[in-house]
């Protein structure tokens, strides 16, 4: 197996422990959208996106938003892991004074711009693209968007204006998992023909499996390739992934592990991994 | 006398700003015609950004611009530069301190004929519980430019109102500076602070109640947030009445914040001279402005009129 790859699958693994554990000791917080969204958020920070951690706001870095802002337990876990702050910060998350905050926030080093209000986000990313346009320079933003949170009216007008601008710089990644806060996206609000829509309104779409790295990573090569038009990945995702009892059930989008199914969860990641790596030997 | 458009003045001078300055960036939500932003649009066509009629876009985005470095004034018009971009304003500007100057036009009643859906009489209410947001209420075109030119220069966001009609120059104008009001006519009998279009009917209201042997001190409170505490308690320490006087709800604007530092700090009778809790409706300017008592002659008499009532 490629090397880069099983950086990145044991990198992922790491991430959804660490958000297992931040969430338990946390209390509360979104795990389900957070573990589903774990390997698109590790291909861009580990692998896709250009970027320092030591220097935050390097000019020339690559932007990430992440516009559905509950979702930041897998972001801080991942920005921890880069080296954008200490570990340690990961238990005081939710935590009064705490520098993670319940949803992202500006003074956690690695966050762009604060979130948490669903249906902002494409259009913070595409301000941010505007501005790279502007100034000529040649690095891209990446904005991780909800499959429920695309029912905000305000994503379909950050959609036709990236592709009016034609924000070539700009990549959306939309983490299909098929759940909201009530259930799933066909009952609540159905969302298909979801390709069509985003063709329709002037995008370069692009299908994975949002848990496959290797389709990942070409999904961001082709993104990158693309010229004159923005491109959305749609991530075909499963919510909770990784945790047997987390996967598809409602109840975690926004409920905290209790310290039981904590320790259960983390058994289980541990099985993926040793998986993972028998199959490395091979 | 003189009376301008404060949009022009705005339009003209985002082109002194953007020849400073290659930070500055103009959006607009297609009214860049009344607004005056194309002017920027046709000078820096690289720089300006027409949204279409998607507001909540154009916020949004500019919190995105902001966060790369640049200066960003988004405009339309105040019913929909606040109302419809609450959330946008609130979560992706003004939490994140970003240095986006909303510069919105066709404020309140005086927008006329259109009616009371463009009529923004609530803008300053909705945005004046937003923390880290300052709030501007020019009394003329120059006024207009003095605020847009310490908005570029203060880093944050802003918030700054203009009308739709020509606007009459203020000749006694002192240095303007964010969150500093000051007396602009000196009198005896009462107190009034105004902002806006509100400062000349004072000061011509001043002229009517002089005739009739009573005067007021008149204030100029351009800020709204932060509201200068310090004038306001000193003006009511020097008078035992004070009237307050703006072109927008009597709930949450000017008055609101007039009365919050009074009530704590130095409780005085106080009377307003505002929309009293109604939508507008069309009208010429100055028949609205006759009509909901917000002209000179209204505001004369009510001040007789209090003046009279506790003394
Ligand atoms: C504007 C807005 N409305 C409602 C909410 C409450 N909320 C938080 S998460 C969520 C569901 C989001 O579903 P989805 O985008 O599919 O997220 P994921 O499945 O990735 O967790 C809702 C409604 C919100 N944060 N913002
Ligand atoms: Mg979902």
């Amino acid at each position: 197996m490629d090397r880069k790859i099983k950086f990145l699958k044991k990198k992922a693994t790491e991430i959804r422990r660490l958000i297992v554990q931040m969430l338990a000791k946390a209390g509360s917080g979104h795990p389900g959208g957070s573990l589903s969204s774990t390997d698109i958020i590790t291909c861009l920070f580990f692998a896709v996106m250009r970027h320092t951690p030591s220097d935050p706001q390097w000019s020339d870095r690559d932007r990430f938003h992440l516009s559905k802002g509950h979702c930041c337990p897998a972001l801080y876990a991942a920005l921890s892991l880069c080296g954008y702050f200490p570990k340690k910060e990961l238990w005081n998350l939710r935590q009064l004074g705490a520098m993670l905050q319940g949803h992202p926030d500006r003074r956690t080093p690695g966050v762009e711009v604060a979130s948490g209000s669903l249906g902002q986000g494409l259009s913070v990313a595409l301000g941010m693209a505007l501005a790279g346009k502007v100034d000529k320079k040649d690095w891209r933003i990446y904005c991780l968007m909800g499959d429920g949170e695309i029912q905000e009216g305000n994503i379909w007008e950050a959609a036709m204006a990236a592709a009016h601008f034609k924000l070539d710089n700009l990549c959306g990644v939309v983490d299909y998992n098929h759940f909201q806060i009530d259930g799933r996206t066909e009952e609540i609000m159905n969302l298909e023909p979801l390709v069509n829509k985003w063709e329709s309104f002037g995008w370069h779409v692009v299908q994975c499996d949002g848990h496959n790295i290797e389709e990942l990573l070409e999904a961001f090569d082709e993104a990158k390739a693309i010229k004159f038009k923005p491109t959305v990945i749609i991530a075909h995702t499963v919510k909770g992934k990784g945790v047997s009892f987390m996967e598809h059930v409602v109840d975690f989008h926004g409920r905290a592990p209790t310290a039981q199914e904590k320790d259960i969860a983390l058994k289980e990641l541990d099985e993926i991994e040793k998986i993972e790596e028998t199959k490395g030997k091979k | 006398m003189e009376s301008l458009y404060a949009r022009d003045i705005y339009g003209k001078t985002l082109i002194e700003l953007g020849k400073k300055d290659l930070r500055v960036v103009v959006l607009d939500a297609d009214l860049s015609g009344s607004t005056r932003t194309a002017l920027f649009g046709r000078e820096y066509p690289d720089r300006f950004f027409n949204f279409g009629v998607a507001e909540q876009n154009m916020m949004a985005a500019a919190a995105g611009l902001a966060s790369c470095g640049k200066i960003v004034f988004a405009s339309t018009f105040a019913m929909f530069a606040t109302a419809r971009v609450m959330d946008q304003v609130r979560n992706s500007i003004c939490y994140n301190n970003f240095n986006v100057k909303i510069v919105a036009s066709h404020a309140g009643i005086t927008v006329g004929e259109d009616g009371s859906s463009h009529q923004a009489l609530e803008d300053i209410n909705l945005l004046r519980a937003i923390p880290q947001l300052r709030i501007i209420v020019p009394c003329d075109a120059w006024e207009t430019r003095d605020a847009i030119f310490a908005a570029y220069e203060t880093e944050g966001p802003f918030y700054i109102r203009m009308g739709r009609a020509k606007i009459p120059t203020i000749e006694q104008k002192k240095k303007f500076k964010v969150g500093k009001g000051y007396v602009i006519e000196e009198g005896e009998d009462l107190a009034i602070i105004a902002c806006g279009i509100m400062m000349n009917e004072s000061l011509e209201a001043n002229k009517l109640l002089k005739k009739e042997g009573v005067s007021a001190t008149v204030v100029n409170m351009h800020t709204i947030k932060p509201i200068d505490e310090d004038l306001i308690v000193d003006i009511a320490k020097k008078h035992k009445k004070i009237m307050v006087c703006e072109e927008h709800q009597v709930i949450g604007g000017l008055y609101s914040a007039v009365c919050e530092v009074l009530a704590r700090k130095c409780p005085t009778l106080i009377e307003r001279v505002g929309i009293e809790d109604s939508f507008g409706q069309s009208g010429s300017p100055k028949e609205l402005m006759d009509f909901y008592g917000l002209s000179s002659s209204g505001i004369a008499k009510k001040a007789q009129k209090f003046i009279r009532q506790h003394s």
